[in-house]
């Protein structure tokens, strides 16, 4: 037997929907899984992007909890945050999810941890937004710099 | 050069979205996904003026998303699909974004599982000797 093979991360984005899903298998039961959401160590050391620093200032994951974070290089800090909604041990994260820059925008986060055989587990975190264009733009946008540029613009071209 | 092409993608993105954020527009879009169409048959299909149409198609068309012939009398409005894939190609931006974190949540989690291996086999030593 060969190691197992991951599927890579897939994307659900029905066009004109304001919600799309993100899902991932991973070689490690619901639990571990979980606990490498909710331990600030952890997620630390994964959640942010490769190319930025990453700080997380706030990681409070349980039901009413919050979070807050930044990433950037230099002078170009971009930051985050949200509520954590419902913290369901080794099953279910709601939390909210929004930029600074564009604090109008949230974004509904719902991450299922999904138990498959052998002690695996399948994430499926949907994020639905206020409307198919936010969700757009959300996608767009990314969590990096070079789309927070093209979010900026956007707003700037939204304002006039 | 590439961060040039970036920002260019980014202005792009942003006049497309803004195209989009009206549902007439959008009607507009996802009717020429069927073939090319005119002024006059798009204006049939709506209950606002010619006018208001012809504004409408001069908005999708400067965000490059729709254009028109200009020598034809008919001048068919023709949808560029090429941008559309635009909004595939951030989608796959995303998406390549998160198997990136997803590959490191991956290396933590096979450390996590070494170091229970690691305890089970103390463990087993533990009570073997």
């Amino acid at each position: 037997m060969s190691a197992v093979q991951h599927a890579e991360t897939t994307i659900t984005a029905p066009d004109g929907q304001a919600w799309f899903e993100i899902i991932r298998e991973f070689d490690a039961p619901p639990a571990r899984v979980f606990a490498a959401h909710v331990n600030p160590a952890l997620v630390a050391r994964w959640l942010g992007p490769a190319d930025l620093e990453f700080h997380i200032d706030v990681w409070d994951a349980q039901t009413g909890g919050s979070w807050a974070y930044s990433s950037g290089r230099g002078d170009d800090v971009f930051e985050f945050y949200g509520s954590f909604h419902e913290i369901r041990d080794g099953e279910r994260i709601v939390q909210t999810f929004t930029w600074r820059g564009a604090p109008d925008a949230v974004a509904l986060g719902i991450a299922t941890f999904e138990a498959l055989p052998d002690g695996r587990t399948r994430l499926v975190n949907r994020s639905v937004g206020a409307s198919a264009e936010e969700r757009d733009a959300h996608l767009a946008g990314g969590m990096e710099a070079g789309v927070v540029e093209g979010y900026a613009k956007l707003d700037d071209l939204l304002v006039d | 050069m590439a961060q040039l092409s970036r920002t260019t993608d980014a202005d792009r993105l942003s006049l497309v979205f803004s195209a989009l954020s009206d549902p007439t527009r959008r009607d507009i879009v996802a009717r020429l996904t069927e073939g090319d169409t005119t002024l006059s048959e798009l204006g049939a299909s709506y209950a606002v003026s010619l006018q208001a149409v012809s504004k409408h198609l001069k908005v999708l068309e400067e965000a490059g998303l729709v254009s028109r012939s200009q020598d034809a009398q008919r001048r068919p409005v023709h949808l560029e699909a090429e941008v559309l894939d635009l909004m595939t190609a951030w989608i796959e931006r995303y998406r390549r974004q998160a198997e990136e974190r997803y590959r490191r949540l991956d290396e933590i989690l096979a450390e996590d599982d070494a170091s229970a291996k690691a305890r089970k086999r103390a463990t087993r030593r533990g009570a073997a000797s």
